[in-house]
């Protein structure tokens, strides 16, 4: 018993001294500052290459990043966003899901002081600002990096097919018929889903003050030209068994690019990049780029950064200072292009010279020149908060069309009548 | 230093606080607060000040969303496509195993159970390439029976688009639903034979029965309270019925919705329409149906009063 409490003594005398060596490593580091970034792949890459430059300038401040995987990220972005709590400091956010989140009012508008991101705008891809600022004209994140639309094609079963690039781009009808080519000589299909061509048809010829299904009133525009040509086209695709009809980032997708039984793929100009390392490396120096079709310009992806209005008041000025580093810094942006073919939102990295370096996956063709090109001429539209769901709605009809014959008139009719019911919601 | 005893009338409510507390943060609260937001209209990303009161607009909403319905439908006919042959395969499996096997059966058991506790994502991953239209094993077996002379008229003429086809979605999540639980069930009836006693099988062989009418005759009554165990949880489960389509058909419910339970747009209903009101009216009117089933299960199998 006394040897005991002899013991317990002891233990209670070297506890103290643990708490207190406890209390004071946990003064030394309040006095590290952290700053949480939030973000997923390749976006973490990116933030983890621009840490020794953040640590140069602010060397007291730790970056803390937490990536998860992309749906997953948003969704806890949402959760923190709805809950104002375990809110990142900084958040990346990707251009599907800026829309929804601009709605809301979760996140700080940086167009106002001490921000005041105005000043930078000339600095910024003209779209990528316009897609950051919403109805209200607020601004409610810095673009980073951007994804102009691209026209990535075989050339190798384009030359056996006997058409040419000028063929292929002229008009939509043009790269239809181009496509028919290409399957009667080589068996590949043109592209790997018909929703393909819908979705870059219905972003073409978009009036100002327009979105992609509704206008600034909410009213649906999907019962419309633009639509009916989107269909038709699409339409076009399939009876004339031009798509491999699988979608995006399956496995038959890959497979399709790995066996050389897609010949085309439009897509944001990243996916070069995809394709040349792990999508299908083998077929390197097959592929060229194209500008889109009929002068067409569209963006596929984009990231930003945000800070949430929830967020710790005192951490506001660094993560404006960190978003400025990795948003306003040539050397950051170029980096990212460099290392993850990430395109820059950042104007003033146009005139490096690696925009002008061959790519070898393309055959040593010159392709950033033409998305650099690309990236200035495309236009922002509008974002509604319901575009998610119309963008189902126009994908469940046209399904309709595509598979079980479904009048083209008809299924634009029940789309908009779908959509009125939730317009308003 | 002495602790101070529990009193026996304190005892067990001490013992039961961890799971009492367990169940009020992660059941009920949930619970609650799904029921709370049904009637509120909430934009998620403005923070939890941003709710406003709407009354039954939600469920009125979610009664005349035709996609609703579409979804009820869906999961229905997964439910009972997926769920009635279990418990058919499930039954005389179980008698066969029991019947045939004694060293090896815990070996056979165990390999139909491994399904049942093997990661869904890994099930789905692999499934997802079996069913691959160009380069799936289902297509490339079907192509082999399309060559033989008299099975070949019995399967489609050209490949099969196992998970874009909205006719055929359907089919391709039944089959990995069927294939999952299936084992789960002849665990649950073999458990159940294992009580059965031998004598009444012994005393009907001297009546002359033979293995078919001792199953029909012995087997399936005394089994009757775990075939209602078992139906009751393949009616909860598959009406409930959200991983193995939600992963099949990439998130989205597949082609036309026609692999879209209930439970996957609900899901997307908040997730990625960001309508959690409209949402969380639905998960209640799920709640409803599958009360409301589980209720006429138990009508069914009730022991008649005579």
């Amino acid at each position: 018993m006394r040897v005991g409490a002899r013991t317990g003594m002891g233990m209670s005398r070297r506890g103290g001294l643990l708490l207190c060596l406890g209390l004071l490593a946990l003064q030394s580091a309040a006095a590290q500052q952290q700053l949480t970034v939030a973000a997923f792949p390749a976006v973490d890459e990116i933030v983890k290459a621009a840490i020794p430059a953040w640590k140069r300038l602010h060397p007291e401040v730790e970056i803390k990043l937490v990536s998860r995987a992309l749906t997953d990220h948003h969704t806890a972005m949402t959760t923190a966003l709805s809950t104002s709590a375990h809110l990142p400091d900084v958040m990346a956010v990707e251009v599907g899901y800026l829309g929804r989140f601009a709605q809301g009012g979760g996140l700080e508008d940086l167009s106002r002081a001490p921000y005041s991101i105005a000043q930078y705008q000339s600095r910024f891809v003209a779209y990528a600002y316009q897609q950051a600022t919403n109805r209200r004209g607020q601004v409610v994140a810095a673009p980073t990096d951007i994804g102009p639309g691209t026209l990535l094609y075989r050339s190798d079963l384009l030359t056996k097919a006997g058409v040419g690039e000028a063929e292929l781009t002229r008009s939509w009808e043009g790269y239809v018929a181009a496509g028919v080519k290409i399957k009667a000589a080589t068996g590949a299909y043109l592209m790997a889903h018909a929703r393909d061509m819908k979705d870059i048809v219905i972003r073409t010829g978009i009036q100002p003050g327009e979105g992609l299904f509704f206008d600034s009133r909410s009213n649906v525009l999907v019962n419309t030209p633009r639509f009916a040509r989107a269909f038709e086209l699409a339409r076009q695709v399939r009876q004339n068994k031009l798509d491999a009809k699988v979608n995006a980032w399956s496995s038959d997708w890959t497979e399709g690019f790995k066996r050389g039984g897609i010949a085309t793929q439009m897509m944001g100009a990243w996916l070069a990049g995809h394709l040349n390392t792990w999508l299908a490396p083998d077929t390197r120096g097959l592929w060229r780029a194209a500008q889109l079709p009929e002068g067409a310009f569209a963006a596929y992806g984009g990231t930003f950064y945000a800070i949430p209005r929830a967020a710790a008041a005192a951490q506001k000025p660094m993560a404006w200072e960190f978003i400025k580093l990795m948003t306003l810094t040539r050397e950051l942006q170029l980096g990212a292009f460099k290392a993850q073919d990430a395109f820059p939102a950042l104007l003033e990295t146009f005139d490096d010279p690696f925009f002008e370096q061959p790519i070898a996956f393309l055959g040593g063709q010159q392709a950033r020149v033409g998305w650099r090109t690309a990236a200035r001429r495309i236009t922002a539209v509008d974002v509604h908060k319901q575009d998610a769901f119309a963008d189902e709605v126009i994908n469940t009809e046209l399904d309709k069309v595509l598979v079980r014959g479904k009048d083209i008139a008809t299924a634009l009719a029940d789309a908009e009548r779908l959509l009125r019911q939730r317009a308003f919601r | 230093m002495k602790l101070p005893r529990l009193s026996p009338r304190q005892t067990p409510y001490v013992l039961l606080l961890p799971f009492v507390l367990l169940f009020i943060v992660f059941g009920l609260f949930p619970l609650a607060f799904s029921l709370f937001l049904a009637f509120q209209t909430w934009e998620p990303t403005s923070g939890l000040g941003a709710m406003s009161f709407v009354g039954a607009d939600n469920f009125l909403f979610a009664l005349q969303d035709e996609w609703f319905w579409k979804s009820l439908k869906n999961t229905g006919w997964l439910a009972l496509v997926s769920g009635v042959p279990q418990h058919l395969v499930a039954l005389p499996l179980a008698a066969f195993i029991h019947a045939s096997f004694k060293r090896l059966r815990n070996g056979v058991v165990g390999a139909y159970f491994m399904p049942y506790i093997t990661s869904t994502v890994a099930i789905a991953i692999l499934f997802s390439s079996l069913f691959s239209t160009d380069y799936g094993l289902i297509n490339v077996g079907l192509q082999l029976v399309r060559e033989l002379p008299l099975l070949g008229a019995l399967v489609p003429a050209q490949t099969v688009d196992w998970l874009n086809d909205p006719d055929y979605i359907k089919p391709a999540i039944a089959t990995l639903v069927f294939w999952r639980y299936v084992g789960f069930n002849v665990v649950l009836y073999l458990a159940a034979m294992q009580t059965i006693p031998r004598d009444l099988y012994e005393a009907a062989r001297m009546d002359g029965a033979g293995r078919l009418q001792q199953f029909f005759y012995i087997t399936l009554p005394s089994l009757k309270p775990m075939i209602y165990f078992g139906v009751t949880l393949s009616v909860v489960g598959g009406l409930q019925l959200f991983e193995e389509a939600f992963i099949l058909t990439q998130g989205r419910g597949g082609s036309d919705q026609a692999g879209m339970t209930t439970a996957v747009y609900l899901y997307r209903m908040a997730f990625d329409f960001n309508d959690f009101g409209a949402a969380s009216a639905m998960s209640w009117l799920l709640f409803i149906v599958v009360g409301l089933l589980t209720w006429l299960t138990n009508r069914a199998f009730r022991p008649s009063k005579a």
